[in-house]
């Protein structure tokens, strides 16, 4: 029979819900009975009336128990419940009769059990609030109360809800319900459900089962339970250690597509002529800049088409950083060719200049420059990983990149002949191939696609005039450690070197796991001068 | 062949210099050993005293001399070309360093304030016996040292030369200076070494004890330039140039290069950490950014600015780009970077042998005109 009423009640709730309008009235009101507890003399039957409140979970119930926290509710000498309207006017929840206010009317006082009765009510009717962040806020509080009383209605708020996010956060608070509860199957099988549910904020819940106090006695005098919470514990660590492995390597491989893209173009001067360009850093920063010079432009002419300026930019950096890379190579480098030591230096000095020069511009702060919409947020794996699609974007631009400058080295005239002098300069110069100018277009290839790393590196990290310097030493490294003038090498060396980061990193902190890398690169480069993958032939010196 | 060898090496070490060339040296090293005794015994109104921030100045830059002198002998002469001479110059400073600060404190048993910071409640190992100058003295020259020599071994020995060299010597700097920037590695962190108080129980802060510094930083650098001639004028200086212009040929003719590199490699290492040590009591902090790249490239270009190869050249340039860099910096410091950007490009280009190689050329051109 009471089965029956409550969901009856719940339907009339659908109704509510779905027309609140026309059928508020019903829904306004409160039984007679549920309230007749509080009436009474005893504090048992007043717990025992508002828990029932809570459980009803009607918009009437709500205004009840908003009422009894505010210390608004009135009991009149013949036991009837009327809610306060101001100082002459009084609400009957019965009848949702409003009237004036009886004289003998005396305001019900709560002691603290009882407001701790009314905490947990208010938290069950808020299960069923229309409001979805109220809903979530009272799934989590139930979380850490952990009453088994609590079940059922849990259960019932787990049926009707519709948002994933709150229900996970019902059932958690479902299994916590059902640990403390006095029957051992069923916190035998709330453990397994929590095992099953992989979710890490159960770990002290558990620990607490399967710890054993200083005196030997263990909380859960159950062995089967505790065998389950062991199973279950192992089962959440492993799941956490799956997602910290996954959660590495996406990491280290968003790192290494950065380190790919920073150290692309370098690997295309340095294997093409031998250069060192240490102003490549600064063309990565120029890069950056650019983007947000874009960005600026587009705030101003474009403002309905902020959320592209990113792909605007990108032709932009390319074509920036490529002009002053070949402007660089036809006044400078170019008079430098087979004295790579005096490159080094120069384009050292390009560099300062470069730096100082946007520090003039641009000032010595750095600048803001916004993710786009469609690049912010992330999606989530495995429970709680949270790929950031930057990140994700720029994985995929870098392997974009490398595609097209394979495209470009392999299928074009340029390409041929970029690879003709990287293996004999002066037989290619013999055969007609103007290395001067291929030289420059090389050049200035290679710097433009430090320009697109540029507009990528503006998308995750701060835009300064330092930015290039924190990249330098690293591109290098992988240039080395992949070999010169090979594209294979360039992508393996970076990829390889940043999941190798990601994954020390936890283990020995994130300076330790750098100059690791670098001891190991030092190391790696005795064994294989030539990198990993070295050229084939007779290229003696 | 052998015997043209020795001739020359015998030849060439009976005298480092010609009389007139000592004459020389002689009247310059004067002229800069009166500097500190005309700060102490002229009252500073007197129109021949020198003021105490010149001393300091110069006392520095004698000791960059030094660093650019020691990179010199590797690149200049052997052509090795280290972006890594910042970290041996940080190491010999830090090496003094741990004396200074112990005989900062009224008994060297009480620990530094960083260390404090750290909840330590004693030294950790690499800081025991540094109380005692002797022990402080021996590891600025033994760790810089140690490790030049172990990473040349491995480094020389796999044959890495050129720029992988340069790359990878920037590489291990970079490393350490991580290294050092961490707390918990037991070097001060971020702010290193300072407030020195005593060296050897003298006011470090007085200007006798600076004077002194002075003096043995300019005695220091003169030994050293005595030492480096007497290498480079030596049959060992001949191969080391010979490794310079073409290692591969002097492979071929039966040399083994790997000891001529090393020797060398850890000589000027060990030269570089000399300047380091007397370069801190003087500037009185030792940090780990003096072991940043832009350091170490600054001291090439010291050594490219003077003109490599020589002697002489690397202590002109030293001195010339340190003055310039004071100037610019008091006066414009806004433009320091795009000067010494302007000098990296311009050197490079336009004069490969630096000033003193500029200074031959006009002196010959002269020579040519004259008779």
């Amino acid at each position: 029979m009471r089965l029956t009423y409550r969901s009856f009640k719940r339907w009339l709730l659908a109704f509510v819900l779905v027309l609140p309008l026309q059928l508020s009235f019903a829904a306004e009101l409160v039984e007679p009975q549920v309230l007749s507890g509080l009436a009474g003399d005893s504090n048992d039957e007043r717990a025992k009336s508002i828990t029932a409140l809570g459980l009803l979970s009607t918009p009437g119930a709500a205004v009840v128990l908003a009422a009894l926290g505010d210390g608004n509710v009135l009991i009149t000498s013949d036991g009837r419940i009327l809610l306060a309207r101001g100082d002459q006017q009084v609400f009957d929840p019965t009848t949702g009769v409003t009237q004036a206010r009886p004289s003998d009317a005396q305001s019900l006082t709560l002691n603290n059990r009882l407001r701790r009765a009314l905490q947990s009510a208010l938290a069950s009717s808020e299960l069923f609030s229309a409001q979805t962040s109220t809903r979530l806020a009272a799934a989590q509080r139930l979380q850490k109360e952990a009453d088994p009383a609590r079940a059922p209605l849990i259960e019932r708020a787990l049926n009707a809800e519709r948002d994933q996010n709150i229900r996970r956060a019902l059932e958690v608070a479902l299994a916590s319900a059902a640990i403390k509860s006095p029957d051992a199957v069923i916190r035998r099988n709330a453990i397994i459900a929590l095992g099953e549910s992989k979710n890490a904020a159960f770990k002290p819940a558990l620990l607490a089962i399967v710890t054993a106090s200083s005196s030997g006695q263990y909380a859960e005098p159950d062995d089967t339970v505790r065998a389950a919470a062991t199973l279950a514990l192992k089962q959440i660590e492993q799941h956490q250690t799956l997602i910290s492995w996954v959660g590495n390597i996406f990491f280290g491989i968003s790192l290494g597509s950065v380190l790919l893209l920073a150290a692309i173009g370098l690997a295309i001067t340095f294997g093409l002529m031998g250069v060192i360009n240490m102003a490549h850093g600064e063309l990565l920063m120029i890069g950056a800049y650019a983007t947000y010079i874009v960005q600026s432009l587009f705030k101003q002419w474009l403002p309905g088409w902020m959320d592209w300026y990113v792909l605007a930019a990108l032709p932009v950096a390319f074509l920036v950083t490529a002009i002053v890379g070949m402007a660089l190579e036809r006044t400078v480098i170019r008079w430098l060719y087979g004295r790579p030591l005096e490159t080094l230096l120069a384009t050292w000095g390009i560099s300062l200049i470069l730096m100082q020069a946007v520090r003039s511009i641009f000032g010595a702060q750095n600048v803001e420059v916004a993710n786009p919409s469609w690049m912010s947020g992330g999606i989530t794996v495995l429970g709680n990983l949270t790929l950031s699609y930057n990140r994700l974007v720029i994985i995929g631009f870098a392997f974009f990149v490398v595609m097209a400058v394979w495209l470009v080295l392999n299928y074009t005239r340029l390409g041929l002949f970029v690879r003709a002098i990287t293996q004999n300069r002066q037989m290619a110069d013999c055969v007609g191939v103007p290395t001067g100018r291929v030289d420059m277009l090389a050049f200035g290839l290679g710097s433009g696609i430090a320009g697109l790393a540029g507009v990528a590196l503006s998308q995750l990290s701060n835009v300064g005039p330092d930015l290039g310097r924190g990249y330098i030493v690293d591109s290098f490294m992988v240039v080395v450690l992949g070999g010169v003038g090979q594209l294979a090498g360039t992508v393996v060396a970076a990829l390889g070197l940043g999941i190798l980061n990601k994954i020390i990193e936890p283990f020995w902190g994130a300076v330790i796991a750098k100059i690791a890398i670098l001891l190991f690169i030092v190391l790696f480069v005795q064994k294989r001068p030539q990198g990993l993958f070295a050229p084939k032939g007779r290229s003696a010196e | 062949m052998s015997v043209m060898h020795t001739t020359i090496a015998r030849h060439s070490s009976s005298r480092l210099y010609s009389g007139s060339t000592w004459t020389g040296i002689a009247i310059v090293v004067a002229f800069f050993a009166c500097l500190p005794a005309l700060n102490l015994f002229f009252p500073v109104d007197h129109p021949l005293h020198v003021s105490s921030f010149t001393v300091a100045l110069i006392g520095k830059f004698l000791c960059y001399a030094l660093a650019a002198l020691a990179l010199d002998l590797v690149w200049g002469y052997t052509g090795i070309l280290s972006l890594g001479h910042g970290l041996f110059f940080a190491l010999g400073g830090y090496a003094h360093g741990m004396y200074l600060m112990r005989a900062a404190k009224s008994s060297p048993e009480i620990l530094p304030d960083f260390m404090g910071f750290l909840s330590w409640k004693t030294f950790p190992w690499f800081w025991s016996f540094t109380e005692h100058f002797w022990y402080a003295m021996l590891l600025v020259v033994l760790v810089p040292g140690v490790l030049a020599f172990m990473f040349g071994y491995f480094a020389f020995r796999s044959r890495i030369k050129g720029v992988y060299f340069s790359i990878i010597t920037q590489a291990l700097t970079f490393a350490a200076m991580l290294l050092f920037f961490r707390n918990e590695t037991g070097f001060g962190g971020n702010n290193g070494f300072t407030d020195f108080k005593k060296i050897l129980g003298f006011d470090i802060t007085s200007a006798d004890t600076r004077a002194v510094l002075y003096w043995v930083s300019l005695a220091t650098l003169l030994g050293s330039l005595i030492l480096a001639r007497a290498i480079t004028q030596s049959k060992l200086g001949r191969v080391l140039t010979a490794i310079r212009d073409s290692e591969s040929r002097l492979r071929f003719l039966g040399y083994e290069p790997l000891g001529f590199k090393l020797f060398i490699w850890t000589v000027s290492a060990i030269l570089c950490g000399i300047a380091g040590a007397l370069y801190v009591p003087q500037v009185g902090i030792i940090n780990p950014s003096e072991m940043s790249t832009e350091n170490s490239i600054e001291m090439v270009i010291w050594v490219a600015t003077g003109g490599r190869g020589t002697l002489i050249g690397p202590i002109i340039g030293a001195g010339t780009i340190n003055g310039l860099k004071t100037w610019f910096t008091s006066v414009f410091p806004e433009f320091w970077l795009y000067a010494l950007g302007l000098i990296f490009v311009l050197v490079t280009l336009f004069l490969p042998q630096g000033i003193v190689g500029l200074a031959r050329q006009l002196g010959q051109r002269f020579k040519r005109i004259k008779p």
